[in-house]
């Protein structure tokens, strides 16, 4: 670890914490209805959808919009994947996508997941990346942000009914936040050195008079609402290591930043919507202790590198295999730390190849729930699930009925609570043993060995947990794979959402107690302690015999020069 | 008799009792109550199985055999201590139940014909004819006549109490016994229905429905082992990638330990206990909701006069009229209160021997006693009227204005929360005794502790609003509602509710049943009215209205105890791990042998230990767990820093030690 | 359900006009517009034939030029059309086995070997490799062409980026560049 790397790890932080207050309050007003400089395209909008956004829907009503908007993309999604050989911007001529590719991709994309079993420029058509996958990096990021949204407003709202009007908060949240900033991110990518064309790959003559061709394409506009809306999903295989979607340090520093804005400063949303900003800041100070913890010990691993690597002869230790050289160790290592710890998946460095322990950190992250600032939306209606599980506990231990702003929190909550919170931690173990019972499934292995099981691990984890990123050398284009992790980001997704849709149902209707001196208080250290303590609990004995058989035996193996 | 009976934690005959139950307590209908205890059991027959299998076919049936004893002793200590804490409300009921002789009633049928039937025959609204020496056959109020009671056997007080028709002194409770005179009593409650009966049937346990908090602990719990059987189980399946399989017996014993067995094991019992506490109290609730809603308490409505006061007003000083002598008018006031045998007028009695040195001699004077239409009352000697009542009724009595200083005085004292007397010695006004209320002793501290800990309380008074002000400043209340009706103070339960407070209140006339029925804690007063003591959800026993703020302290160690045992067992899990999973894993990957942290000896007795720990806990934490959390009133955020530090903390610190000195042990005896 | 049916396909379609035609359409004509070097690719040209991209790593092998890092980008490396790193973790026998062909193949001399020169970058793609990994291969370069090694070195650290503002980024020289103006150096006569 170098000054200079901590240096450049404080900036992004920095950069991301410097915007949360103002992107809070501007969101703050979009879904108040106030920010309206759309307005002939939003009322035109719902015109045309037959949809009147002051009419609020229940929490049943507002599920199955949600759910109904979902389906309805992921059905066109997978129409365009299919057909992508007969519709047009095809330069590259790509063939018609597989049907459990397709399956896998357009579940991927619906889910704000973006895990891709494909290489993109290897595989999709430019109609399919824009038409398809772009509109979804948009629309399934406003669906979290609708639905963190509504989930505020069942704590804000007293003895209440309804929840909001999803279609009205998922519009907005496009119109108003996802679009502008994309369209401001993608200028100043284009401006920073990204492609932005509609042509096939080109075909070079190298200086040793070799053939290279270089794919091309839209990268900058699908880059810009990649990084923002928390997808990921990469126009090329590489992702944001192909240095044409990241080609500088300071297009590296820009898209981290976009990793975390939006989600950092939906806390501060969280805060005004509930009327009390220490509630917000109390849930984001949470998340940067962990966001700290967490590159603390990335960074260190990744710094220490492989004992066996020096036993080679060469000039450092750190684990230079699968980074660019333009980004460095700290910025490759804080990047794996940020998009696990959104559910943003993009990378800048490939996680198979990291060091065990720095591996486990990126891995840990998303088996936590990705509530670690987590993914725009979902990374804040997940840390509420898990601030009403701890202020559970918390009020047990001071002797009242747990209330968690002003919500008593019964057993109705607690049950739906688990239930959301559960199904990914089962979707990932229960996934992960049927990949290593299924037959022939280890041939999709690139590694042997403990890092061969953290392989399955992490693919089920970044399914169900919604994020997107790989141990990559797992060839997951097979059809067990691309079902079995389909369903996982299915189940991540839509099992956890609609409980925790339920729960916000159940707490719109209580009324709102005014806090006490007996009330736990849910701001200052000791309430951060103990949320992050529950986290960490709850995440780390779920997944310990996990990731004690892959990761950390690994490391020990590591440590003492074992190869598999 | 005492419903106090003072068991102790480790008192043999319970103890003998609840080691029988806790293998009746086997029964799988009784297991499927407790989800993580049916999970162990479940688990413990399996690996039985596999003993059993182990023995036959060669395997490693010792350790095997180990393993399946100590869940099963998981098991039975969680049975064990759910026994316990029966056990301890038994003997109680016993108590209680040897009062209920088989008593015979004299129930009056038509035409007034008193007929003896068995007392389980009476149904509510039958009338009974009960005499002096009888026994009350069931719970009533009396319709007729006055008699003396002893109602030792439930409130634990030996001095007999009176019961006599209409007014708040007519409920009677079956099983007390009439000492003198008779009374006809309406029967309101059916046999095994009565105020005895519920209480024998709460305190044993046997009604006991789960409260809203420990049902949603119990889905804590239970989803929590849903996802460590998940765990486990892919285990195997993780264990098979490495090329290794993972006995099932092991796995066994690290989902039993993983699983919450510590607070699974001891939730009931802890439900139990904290309803015993408030029997040790002498106050009964009617349901263990009642006793959770009480921790929950924000705002406390207290009757003044009893509560925060002293019930009677004490003379504080007197104050001449212009022109008259202080000594005057301490003669006159004395002489109008020689014969006056209320607590006022001994204490004006008092306060002029003390502190004017006056005595004086009413021989030959006749009295005349208060009522309520004169509102005063004095003494006549031979054609002398002296009188001392209500300043007004004074004045028209003297007919004339007050002088102003008088009227000043009148004001001042009023103004202060106390009350004023007027004293007029034929027809002449000589000045006002001023009376005042008598904070109780402490009573002030206790509202500190009340505000540190969250709750609102508020005083509830007849009193005119300026004296209310003033005795609520003094008390240091923190709000008041002066000339409460019973509208009022249902009106302002209300309004508490609306806002989210739960309000505890107690009262004991029948005008105060709605407000009861209302509260979300409603603490009736035992020497209440029946319709009191129907509507609250509480008896106090011992009629004293402070107890209130005992009753939200035990409220709230009850739920302490559970939140704290689950923070413990859950932290628990983290040394289980290290012991267990290197365990397993150590001859596929030796490099694992860097998590055994602890150095346990062997890898079998490694998991032996952990299982030995995991049962051995839940019987070290009985004795926590039947007396509750220390409770100290202090602010949540206080509260919560030190329980996590003990039991957060202590969870995860404690089972490294104790796994490691088991494994010790176990080594050294050489089990594993 | 059905009556949020024809809310959830009408906004997928216009969501679809709006954020997937019209967006990433303006953007390549505002792109075209103000940036039309970036925009297309970076490419580079040299008699009038592209010879490939500033920002894309190419593959060279032939001692007399710089060699960029070892590539899992396509079956032998450096495929524009299919970016990739090795996925290979740090306790796989068949990394180490790679990363030792990788030493034996730039080893020259005693002195340790660049560790990122022997490590695959995470794109496959990576244009640039350290100063340090550069100069590492001064000796070998100045040897195939035949030139003097301060020559090659001065080359070397002209064509060297620096960090921006001192701390953002990481230093590094881009080989294709690196190697465009060695080519330069041979095509001009010494002196």
């Amino acid at each position: 670890m170098t000054l200079i790397g901590w240096l450049q790890i404080a900036l992004a932080v920095g950069l991301v914490l410097a915007t949360v207050a103002p992107l809070g309050a501007y969101m703050a007003r979009v879904y108040a209805g106030e920010v309206r400089f759309l307005a002939p395209v939003e009322n035109g909008f719902y015109a045309l959808a037959g949809i009147d956004p002051r009419r609020e829907q229940s929490w049943a009503g507002y599920t199955m919009a949600m759910l109904a908007f979902n389906a309805a993309g992921f059905a066109l999604l997978y129409g365009i994947l299919r057909l992508q050989d007969v519709l047009p911007l095809n330069p590259a001529g790509m063939p018609a996508v597989p049907p459990d590719l397709a399956f896998n991709t357009a579940v991927s994309f619906t889910t704000n997941t973006n895990w891709q079993a494909y290489g993109g420029e290897a595989t999709l058509s430019h109609f399919s990346q824009m038409a398809g996958l772009t509109v979804q990096n948009f629309v399934s990021a406003a669906t979290g942000m609708a639905i963190a949204i509504a989930f505020a407003r069942a704590f804000a709202r007293s003895g209440a009914t309804t929840i909001g009007n999803f279609w009205a908060d998922m519009t907005r949240s496009t119109l108003y936040v996802l679009l502008p900033l994309a369209l401001v991110m993608a200028l100043a990518m284009v401006l920073l050195g990204l492609p932005q064309n509609l042509s096939g790959p080109v075909e070079a003559t190298t200086l040793e008079g070799g053939k290279q061709a270089i794919a091309q394409g839209p990268v900058a506009s699908q880059l810009a609402i990649k990084m923002l809306g928390t997808n990921g999903g990469g126009f090329f295989n590489a992702n944001s290591a192909h240095p044409y979607e990241n080609p500088t340090a300071w297009t590296n520093l820009l898209e981290l930043w976009a990793i975390l804005a939006v989600a950092a400063a939906l806390t501060a949303t969280f805060g005004r919507i509930v009327g009390d900003r220490a509630q917000g800041r109390a849930l984001l100070a949470a998340m940067l202790v962990m966001l700290g913890a967490g590159i603390v010990a990335c960074y260190g691993a990744e710094a220490a590198g492989n004992p066996i690597l020096a036993k080679l002869g060469l000039t450092e230790a750190a684990n230079w295999e699968g980074k660019e050289t333009r980004f460095g160790i700290a910025t490759s290592s804080l990047w794996a730390v940020f998009t696990t710890a959104a559910s943003n998946g993009s990378v800048n460095a490939m996680h198979d190849s990291f060091t065990p322990l720095g591996g486990l950190v990126p891995m840990f992250n998303i088996q936590l729930g990705e509530i670690v600032i987590g993914g725009v939306g979902a990374g804040l209606y997940g840390m509420l699930l898990y601030a009403i599980l701890a202020v559970f506990v918390a009020g047990l231990m001071v002797g009242r009925t747990p209330e968690y702003l002003g919500k008593k929190i019964g057993g109705r909550e607690v049950k739906l609570t688990m239930l959301a919170l559960l199904i990914s931690p089962m979707t990932i173990l229960v996934f992960t043993a049927l990949a290593c019972v299924w037959p022939g499934a280890a041939e999709s292995l690139a590694n042997q060995g403990p890092h061969g099981f953290g392989e399955y691990l992490y693919a089920y984890s970044s399914g169900a947990g919604n994020n997107g990123s790989a141990f990559a050398g797992l060839s997951a284009n097979t059809p067990f794979f691309n079902i079995t992790i389909g369903l996982a980001m299915l189940f991540g997704r839509f099992l956890m959402i609609v409980p925790m849709l339920a729960v916000a149902g159940s707490l719109v209707a209580k009324p709102k107690v005014e806090p006490g001196a007996g009330t736990f208080p849910t701001t200052g250290p000791i309430w951060v302690g103990l949320l992050v303590g529950v986290i960490l609990i709850l995440g780390g004995l779920t997944f310990f015999p996990a990731l004690a058989l892959g990761p950390l035996v690994e490391h020990f193996a590591m440590q003492a020069g074992d190869l598999f | 008799m005492d419903v106090r009976a003072h068991i102790s934690l480790f008192d043999p005959a319970v103890l003998r009792g609840a080691a029988g139950s806790a293998v009746a307590k086997l029964d799988p209908r009784s297991l499927v109550r407790n989800p993580v205890i049916f999970v162990t059991a479940a688990v413990a027959a399996l690996t039985t199985i596999l003993f059993v299998r182990d023995l036959a076919g060669g395997g490693d049936a010792g350790f095997t055999g180990q393993i399946a004893a100590w869940l099963w002793f998981t098991v039975l200590f969680a049975n064990f201590a759910e026994a316990v804490a029966e056990g301890r409300g038994k003997a109680q009921a016993d108590t209680l139940r040897r009062t209920r002789a088989d008593a015979v009633a004299r129930r009056i049928g038509a035409g007034n014909a008193v007929e003896t039937v068995p007392a389980l025959e009476l149904r509510e609204g039958d009338v009974v004819l009960v005499e002096a020496g009888d026994v009350i056959p069931a719970d009533g109020d009396v319709i007729e006549g006055v008699a003396s009671v002893d109602e030792s056997a439930i409130t634990g007080e030996s001095a007999p109490v009176i019961r006599e028709s209409g007014g708040d002194r007519s409920a009677v409770t079956g099983g007390t016994r009439v000492l003198s005179d008779w009374i006809k009593v309406r029967v309101t409650a059916a046999p095994g229905g009565g105020f005895l009966d519920r209480m024998i049937a709460l305190v044993e346990g046997a009604e006991r429905q789960k409260t809203p908090n420990e049902i949603a602990l119990a889905i804590l719990l239970a989803a929590m082992t849903i996802i460590f059987l998940v765990a486990t189980v892919t285990i195997e399946g993780f264990a098979l990638h490495a090329g290794a399989t993972v006995p099932v017996a092991i796995l066994s014993a690290l989902l039993v330990t993983l699983i919450p067995t510590t607070i699974g094991g001891l939730l009931s019992a802890i439900g139990i206990a904290g309803m015993d506490r408030l029997v040790q109290f002498n106050v009964l609730a009617k349901s263990g909701r009642a006793v959770e809603a009480a921790g929950d308490v924000d705002t406390l409505l207290l009757d003044k006069t009893g509560t925060i006061t002293l019930g009677n007003r004490m003379a504080a000083e007197i104050v001449p009229a212009s022109g008259i002598a202080e000594r005057e008018l301490a003669e006159a006031a004395l002489l109008a209160s020689l014969a006056d045998e209320t607590p006022e007028g001994r204490s004006i009695v008092a306060l002029i021997h003390e502190r004017h040195g006056v005595t004086a001699d009413a021989a030959g004077g006749s009295f005349v006693p208060f009522t309520a239409q004169s509102r005063m009352s004095g003494i006549d000697i031979g054609t002398r009227q002296i009188r001392k009542g209500a300043v007004d009724a004074i004045k028209a009595w003297a007919g004339g204005a007050l002088a102003p200083a008088i009227a000043e005085a009148v004001d001042r004292i009023a103004r202060g929360g106390g009350t004023p007397l007027a004293v007029a010695d034929d027809r002449r006004i000589l000045g006002v005794i001023h009376l005042k209320d008598v904070i109780k002793d402490g009573i002030k501290e206790r509202f500190v502790e009340l505000r540190r800990m969250g709750i609102r309380t508020v005083m509830i008074t007849g009193d005119n609003k300026l004296t209310a002000a003033a005795i609520a400043a003094e008390a240091g209340v923190d709000d008041f509602l002066a000339q409460a009706t019973p509208e009022a103070k249902l009106e302002l339960i209300r309004a508490e509710q609306a806002k989210g407070k739960l309000v505890a209140m107690c009262g004991d006339g029948t005008n105060d049943a709605p407000a009861l029925a209302q509260a979300d804690v409603g603490v009736a007063m035992n020497t209440g009215t029946q319709a009191a003591r129907e509507a609250g959800n509480m008896v106090d026993l011992d009629s004293d209205p402070t107890k209130l703020i005992e009753v939200v302290a035990i409220g709230k160690q009850l739920l302490m105890t559970r939140g704290a045992l689950t923070t413990f067992s859950i932290a628990n899990d983290v040394a289980k791990y290290f012991a267990i999973i290197p365990a397993i894993f150590i001859a596929t990957y030796p490099q694992l042998g860097a998590l055994n942290v602890m150095g346990l000896a062997t890898p079998e007795s490694a998991i032996l230990s952990a299982v030995i720990f995991n049962a051995l806990i839940i019987v070290a934490l009985i004795p926590l767990a039947l007396k509750g959390l220390a409770y100290r009133p202090a602010g949540a955020a206080a509260v919560l820093r030190r329980n996590l530090l003990i039991y957060g903390l202590g969870g995860l610190v404690v089972p490294f030690i104790g796994i490691k000195l088991i494994d010790m042990a176990v080594a050294a005896i050489g089990l594993a | 359900m059905l009556t949020h049916l024809r809310p959830a396909l009408a906004m997928t379609l216009l969501f679809t006009l709006l954020t997937g035609i019209a967006y990433p359409l303006a953007m390549t004509g505002i792109a075209q517009a103000i940036a039309p070097e970036a925009a297309n690719g970076s490419l580079i040209e040299r008699d009038g034939k592209v010879i490939g991209s500033s920002l894309i790593g190419q593959g060279f092998s032939d001692p007399k030029y710089f060699w960029p890092r070892p590539s899992a980008a396509g079956k032998s490396g450096y495929d524009g059309t299919s970016s990739s790193g090795s996925n290979l973790g740090p306790t796989s026998k068949a990394l180490m086995a790679r990363i030792q062909g990788d030493i034996d193949k730039v080893k020259d001399g005693s002195a340790p070997v660049p560790t990122e020169l022997v490590t695959a970058s995470a794109s496959g793609l990576d244009p640039h490799i350290s100063p340090a990994a550069a100069l590492y291969q001064v000796p070998r370069v100045a040897r195939a062409r035949g030139l003097p090694e301060a020559t090659i070195r001065d080359l070397v650290l002209r064509q060297a980026e620096g960090r921006a503002l001192g701390f953002i980024g990481e230093p590094r020289v881009n080989v294709l560049r690196l190697n465009l103006a060695l080519d330069g150096i041979a095509r001009r006569p010494q002196g």
